[in-house]
This record gives structure tokens, C-alpha cells and sequence, in this order.
């Protein structure tokens, strides 16, 4: 009787499972098994063609790249469709951010405003990365955002901060995140939200348009142009500037190109050369031939909150004002 | 979500209840308490549709709950009888009448779990009136998407973020390298029944100047008669499999059984043979380029008679008793049912669902105003494409040039209805 009665109990739960979900098809979420394998949208190294822009194609279309990946621009998204399909789907967003030596006096804020604008009613993982884990601010958490302190080591040079944060992603997301998360996003602390930051950001690979060279010509990118360098990219190739400040995407897509950035990176180390902006450089070069399936406008990122743009309706993240020489540990 | 908790919580209480008598032994209620459950569960199926819909509210067949009805009042009956007569259980059948009623006693518990499972039975068969509802039944406003803005250009992204595909928004020699890297199948599925085989030469021989040029291409055409199939040269990697199928006497028949079809092919042969697959219309042709910036998970195309329509105006099935009943205040593009296109699985679910939902709306003799368009235009506005093609994808020869579509890449051929339907 009693086994009767724990069969029905059964049947009736299955039965009665809600899908309500009107689903937006282009979720990615790692777990899942595609019968394509593919990795991406990958380019083959040398090919040469027309330059997109990233203002206006074609006078009457915009915030698509040539490859067909949105650009996310105010005005492009519906945020209150957007947020409600991605509702449904109950997602874990990663989000790393590095706060070594005097950087953690930008953590208040960085952390205060995430609260207020960054992935509001969604459930927030912040893996906070630090060699002072007793500054840390006391930042109140909303339901359902989390504050993950991780020790690391000191450096002495500010580059070997920056570029030494693809390893520790690397290692961070195959070893961790990969069955917790479903998003990750990478950013910089020197930094403070001004605006919403929400689902539309979400895509398997997502990158930053640079807010100093969206309106510049692919010849004038501060790419690392000289060829014994991983990084190198000719004067006539190149879509956009991405910024290394922000980036992101599903974890599998995020894992290869934390992987494949570092992988460059020890090899330029081996052959003594740096590159020009460093991880910023690797991270265009692997842009270039693995293009992101989004692209957030310089809204994203921008320069400053007091600068002024045409194109910038709203200001979302941008860099605070600081003295470079006070606080990084080398010129 | 919610009424799921309600429902365990439901759940929980007659279990403890259930538990907390069992103690004694041989309890006379013991049946009585999943009996109750099966009643509510099978009430539950048939009858009530979920709460959140204000729309659509189909209800179990009149059979059906003429049978619901009547297993109900025979399981009370025998219920009732029996917790009457259980005092004659234990006692000694010393007398004619006690014997008659210990007799009745078992009947009548072999007939409530005969109704029992009636129950069951009807609980169970009516899954496909409610279960996919219940995917549709969150409701949400907002403005209807453009595809044409107010200064006239053309919209490039949806609210959603799917790329909607104009002429000027990619790059056609950088999406196909990419795309040729991947190694990929596009399986092509056609329909030419009756006498729309004599659109077959046109439909084939531009398919091979425009559609995919340089990608495998498996063509898997649908016909009643093989023979009328005409030679057609194919360029290299691209192939070309003939299915017989019956014919059938009505045009919205024919139209409306592909999606079965589609959906067993799929089932049968395209998952282990493509990536990706299209059902086009075949009394069509291409006059442009078609390629892989068609390409992604789902994928739909914008009509080209209403990409410029408010939404209250689309030919969406306005008849609430239909699967593919949309209120006037939803929708967002009114999708052209001549192309489906996307990822084996998710147009695999497209097919399945629309089938489901054909079938149901025959079980109660309505057909959708545009027969399988209908349906296919109510899936996409609950699962959204990932990606619009644009009217230059599906244009219709008869309509005159407009400034948006700056190139038709392919196009409904004129035709004279009367010749070539089997019925008007």
C-alpha cells in the first residue's frame, strides 16, 4: 500500500512538471551536448577582407557585424523581453574581477554600483582575487549574489598582474566553475557601473568594443604589430578593438580563450618579448580568428564618465579616474 | 511553479495521513486515500486548464468526459458501499444475507478499482489536450518589434537580439569561411505532390546556381510520383534522395501532413546525416544568393505580405478553440510557413510540436486559418528564432519591388491555383 501510495506520488509530480518556458533558442549553456562540435566562429589566419564598422554599415542597418553577431547598443534590446526569457532559465553568472596591491581601494565601489546595476535579480557569483584579502570592504550582498575571496600571490610589475589573470582563469573555471555556472564575465576593478548591465550580455563569446578606437581604422588598432610576437597582427587585418577590461561568454568558449591566450603568452616569455598591451594584445589576436558571437559597445566601457560621445546614449561601466603612478607597483 | 508546490504540499499532508493510519492494521481506509489522489489527478487532467491561460482553454473530447463522469460516480458508489458493508468483513458468514453481503463487499471493491483505472486510463490518454499548453501560458506584453524603423531603414536585430538578415548586414565571403571550416550538411527538404512536380526543373536547377554553392547539400524530395522527378544536373557534394508518399485530395492536407513528414525523416535519417536542415516550398525559385548567413539554431522568415502590418492584423488563428489561437495583442512578426530552417533538433521540436497541435485541432475537425503557418507562426512567438531571415528570403512574384528589399534571393512563383490544386 505504502508503495502504492510513493508510485502515485511519482506519477503525479512527473506529470504535472510546468515547462512555461518560452525560450530564447541562442541560450548556451555548457552542460548540454551539441551534435556540433564546433567551437565558435573560426577564421583562417591571413584572410583579408573589407573592414566592418562598428557605427553604421549601411545607412538605413546597424548593430550587426558582418559575421552576424549583435552589437549591443541602447535601443537594440528589449530589456524587459530579454530579462524575462533569460528568467526562466535560472543561470549562475561568474564574474572575476583582480584587486592586487593599492587596487583594492577601487573594490567598494566597483562592488557597491555591481549591486545596484550589474545582473539585477539574477543570481551573481563575484570570485574576488586579492594579495590583501583583509582589505576587502564590507560590501552588503543582494539575495542571490555571493562574494568569493581568493588569495594570490603579490607581483611586483603590474603587466605580470594583468597577464597573470588568464592563468588564474584558466585554472579557475576548469576546476571550479564548470559544473556551478553557466556565464562568466571577466572584468576590471578599476572600474564603476553606472547603468544596467543585464542579460542582453549574455552569448557563448562575448567581447567589448575598446571606447578610444570604435570610430578608428583597422590600421590605426594599437595591435602588436611586429611578427615575432604571438599577438601579431598585419596592418590590414583586424575587425574591431576589443578592450582586455571586459569580456566574457559560456565557460567552455571562456576556457579556451583564457587557455589559448596564456598558451601564447608563455611562448612570447620564451622568445623575451612582450606584447604591446599585453593580454589585451593576445586577446584581439584570438578575437580576430574566433569571432565573438556579441559584441557590446563601448556603453560597455567607457572612457570616463564625464567624457562625452555621439554614439554613447547611456553609460553603463566605465573606468574611474585614477593616478597611475601612485597606485600601480611599477611605472 | 506554483501550483506544483501546492500540489506537494497536497501531497505530503494525504501521505501522512495515509501513514499515520496505516498503524492499524488492515485499515479500512487504506484505499481510500490514493483513491482520492487518482480522482483528483485524473479531474485535474481533464478538465481544468492551467490557471495562468485566459486564452486558450481547450477541454477533454464529450466522450471523454461522458467516460470521466461515469467511472467517477461507479468509483464513489462502490466507495461508498464498501465502507457501508466493511463491517460485515470480518465476521463469520453465518446466515444466507450476511454471506450476500460479504459477497457484495468484494464486488464492489473490484469494481471501484475497476473504475480506478478507468480513471487512470482517461487521466493518461488526455496528455496530449494539456501538456503543451502549458508551455504557452505566460503572458507578456510588449510593443511589437518593427521590421522597418520610422526614419524607413531597416531593422538589423530583433528585441531578443536574433539578426534579422538583409542584404548589407554580413559579409558573404567572411561568413563562408567560416562556415566551410565547420564541415557541415544541409539536408533540404521538398514537397511536390500532384501536379507541383512541374515546379520541380525550375526550383532544382536554380537551387544549384544560389542555395549553399560550395557546401554539401542532401535535397530529400517528397513525391506521389517519382517518375515526373526531372533530370537535374547537381554540382559536386550536393545530392538528391526521392521519397514516395500518398497523395491526397485537398492542397491544406498536403500542406499541413509535412510537418509529420518532416518530423519522421528527421527522426529516422537526418540526425545522423546533417547539421542542419531547410523545408522550403517547391513552387518557388531562387533568384539570389542563399547562404550560410542563413545559417543558426532556429531559424524563421519574415512574410513578405505583412513585414510592415501592426500585429492586430496579422492572419494569425484568431479562433480561441485552435492550438494556434493568438490573442490580438501578441505577436511579433507574421513568419512565412515556406521556410523552417535551423539545427536538426530544434527544428525537430518545431516539427513535432506543430504535428502535435495539427493533430489536435483535426480530433476537434477545426483547421488554422493558414493551415501549418498557423502553428508554426504560434511556436515562434513561444520559442523564438535565433535568427529572422528578412522578406528577401521569401518573396512572392506577383508583388511589385518595395524600397527595403533591395534583392530577392527567393520567390513564389505565379501560379494559377485552379490548375494545379486538387481541390479549390
Amino acid at each position: 500500500m505504502k508503495l502504492y501510495v510513493f508510485l502515485h506520488r511519482l506519477i503525479y509530480l512527473n506529470t504535472n512538471q510546468n515547462s512555461c518556458k518560452p525560450q530564447i533558442i541562442e541560450k548556451v549553456i555548457t552542460k548540454k551536448n551539441w551534435k556540433l562540435k564546433n567551437f565558435g566562429l573560426r577564421s583562417p589566419v591571413g584572410f583579408v577582407y573589407n573592414q566592418p564598422s562598428a557605427l553604421v554599415s549601411r545607412t538605413d542597418v546597424a548593430s550587426v557585424t558582418s559575421w552576424l553577431a549583435p552589437i549591443i547598443w541602447e535601443g537594440t534590446f528589449d530589456a524587459t523581453l530579454i530579462d524575462f526569457i533569460y528568467k526562466q532559465q535560472n543561470l549562475t553568472i561568474a564574474t572575476t574581477v583582480f584587486a592586487l596591491g593599492k587596487y583594492t581601494r577601487f573594490l567598494k565601489d566597483f562592488l557597491e554600483s555591481a549591486e545596484q546595476h550589474y545582473f539585477v535579480g539574477f543570481r551573481v557569483h563575484y570570485y574576488l582575487f586579492t594579495d590583501h584579502p583583509e582589505e576587502v570592504p564590507e560590501v552588503k550582498m543582494g539575495e542571490n549574489h555571493r562574494l568569493i575571496v581568493r588569495k594570490v600571490p603579490s607581483m611586483n610589475r603590474w603587466q605580470d598582474i594583468s597577464m597573470g589573470r588568464m592563468e588564474i582563469l584558466e585554472k579557475l573555471i576548469k576546476n571550479e566553475l564548470a559544473s556551478e555556472a553557466d556565464y562568466i564575465f571577466c572584468l576590471d576593478v578599476d572600474a564603476k557601473f553606472y547603468g544596467r548591465w543585464g542579460v542582453e550580455s549574455l552569448g557563448r563569446l562575448v567581447g567589448v568594443i575598446h571606447p578610444w578606437y570604435f570610430d578608428a581604422p583597422r590600421d590605426k588598432f594599437t595591435y602588436e604589430r611586429r611578427p615575432e610576437s604571438q599577438a601579431y597582427i598585419p596592418v590590414e587585418e583586424g575587425d574591431y578593438y576589443f578592450t582586455g577590461a571586459a569580456f566574457g561568454g559560456s565557460l567552455e568558449d571562456v576556457h579556451h580563450l583564457t587557455k589559448t591566450c596564456r598558451e601564447q603568452m608563455n611562448i612570447d616569455i620564451a622568445n623575451s618579448i612582450e606584447a604591446l598591451w599585453h593580454e589585451e594584445s593576445h586577446l584581439n589576436k584570438y578575437f580576430l580568428h574566433n569571432k565573438p558571437s556579441k559584441l557590446l559597445s563601448p556603453e560597455y566601457l567607457w572612457r570616463d564618465i564625464n567624457a562625452w560621445a555621439a554614439q554613447i546614449k547611456v553609460v553603463r561601466f566605465s573606468h574611474v579616474a585614477k593616478n597611475n603612478a601612485e597606485v600601480r607597483p611599477n611605472a | 511553479m506554483v501550483s506544483c508546490l501546492v500540489e506537494l504540499q497536497e501531497l505530503t499532508v494525504l501521505t501522512k495521513h495515509f501513514c499515520r493510519h496505516n498503524k492499524t492494521p488492515l485499515s479500512p481506509s487504506c484505499p481510500l486515500l490514493p483513491c482520492m489522489h487518482i480522482i483528483i489527478w485524473s479531474t485535474d487532467r481533464l478538465t481544468v486548464g492551467p490557471p495562468m491561460i485566459t486564452d486558450t482553454k481547450p477541454k477533454a473530447g464529450i466522450m471523454k468526459v461522458n467516460f470521466f463522469l461515469f467511472f467517477l460516480a461507479l468509483t464513489g458508489f462502490s466507495l461508498i458501499g464498501h465502507s457501508v458493508l466493511r463491517v460485515t468483513k470480518d465476521t463469520k458468514p453465518n446466515s444466507e444475507m450476511m454471506k450476500f453481503l460479504q459477497n457484495a463487499n468484494t464486488l464492489l471493491l473490484v469494481v471501484a478499482f475497476v473504475s480506478l483505472t478507468g480513471l487512470i486510463f482517461l487521466g493518461y490518454s488526455s496528455t496530449s489536450l494539456r501538456y503543451k499548453e502549458k508551455r504557452f501560458c505566460l503572458k507578456l506584453s510588449y510593443k511589437q518589434p518593427s521590421v522597418v524603423g520610422p526614419d524607413g531603414k531597416v531593422v538589423p536585430v530583433t528585441p531578443w537580439l536574433s539578426p534579422i538578415v538583409w542584404e548589407g548586414t554580413f559579409d558573404p565571403l567572411l561568413i563562408d569561411s567560416i562556415y566551410r571550416q565547420q564541415n557541415i550538411t544541409i539536408a533540404t527538404t521538398v514537397f511536390a505532390l500532384g501536379k507541383y512536380t512541374q515546379f520541380l526543373k525550375d526550383f532544382l536547377e536554380s537551387a544549384e546556381q544560389n542555395y549553399f554553392v560550395g557546401f554539401r547539400v542532401h535535397y530529400y524530395l517528397f513525391t506521389d510520383q517519382p517518375e515526373q522527378v526531372p533530370e537535374v544536373k547537381l554540382g559536386e557534394e550536393r545530392q538528391l534522395t526521392v521519397l514516395k508518399v500518398p497523395s491526397s485530395n485537398r492542397w491544406q492536407e498536403i500542406t499541413l501532413r509535412r510537418m509529420e513528414k518532416l518530423e519522421k525523416l528527421i527522426e529516422s535519417r537526418l540526425v545522423n546525416e546533417a547539421d542542419y536542415v531547410f523545408s522550403l516550398d517547391v513552387d518557388t525559385k531562387f533568384y539570389g544568393r542563399w547562404g550560410a548567413e542563413s545559417l543558426g539554431r532556429l531559424i524563421g522568415v519574415i512574410h513578405p505580405g505583412y513585414y510592415q502590418t501592426a500585429r492586430e492584423q496579422f492572419p494569425y488563428e484568431r479562433r480561441p478553440e485552435s492550438q494556434a489561437f493568438i490573442p490580438y495583442a501578441e505577436g511579433d512578426y507574421y513568419y512565412g510557413g515556406a521556410v523552417i530552417g535551423g539545427l536538426v533538433k530544434d527544428v525537430y521540436e518545431a516539427a513535432k510540436t506543430c504535428r502535435e497541435q495539427l493533430d489536435i485541432d483535426a480530433a476537434k475537425s477545426i483547421e488554422a486559418a493558414w493551415q501549418e503557418e498557423s502553428h508554426l507562426n504560434k511556436y515562434f512567438l513561444y520559442n523564438k528564432p535565433s535568427k529572422v531571415l528578412s522578406p528577401e528570403y521569401l518573396w512572392q512574384d506577383f508583388k511589385p519591388h518595395t524600397n527595403e528589399v533591395k534583392i530577392i534571393r527567393f520567390s513564389q512563383v505565379i501560379k494559377n491555383y485552379a490548375a494545379v490544386r486538387p481541390n479549390p
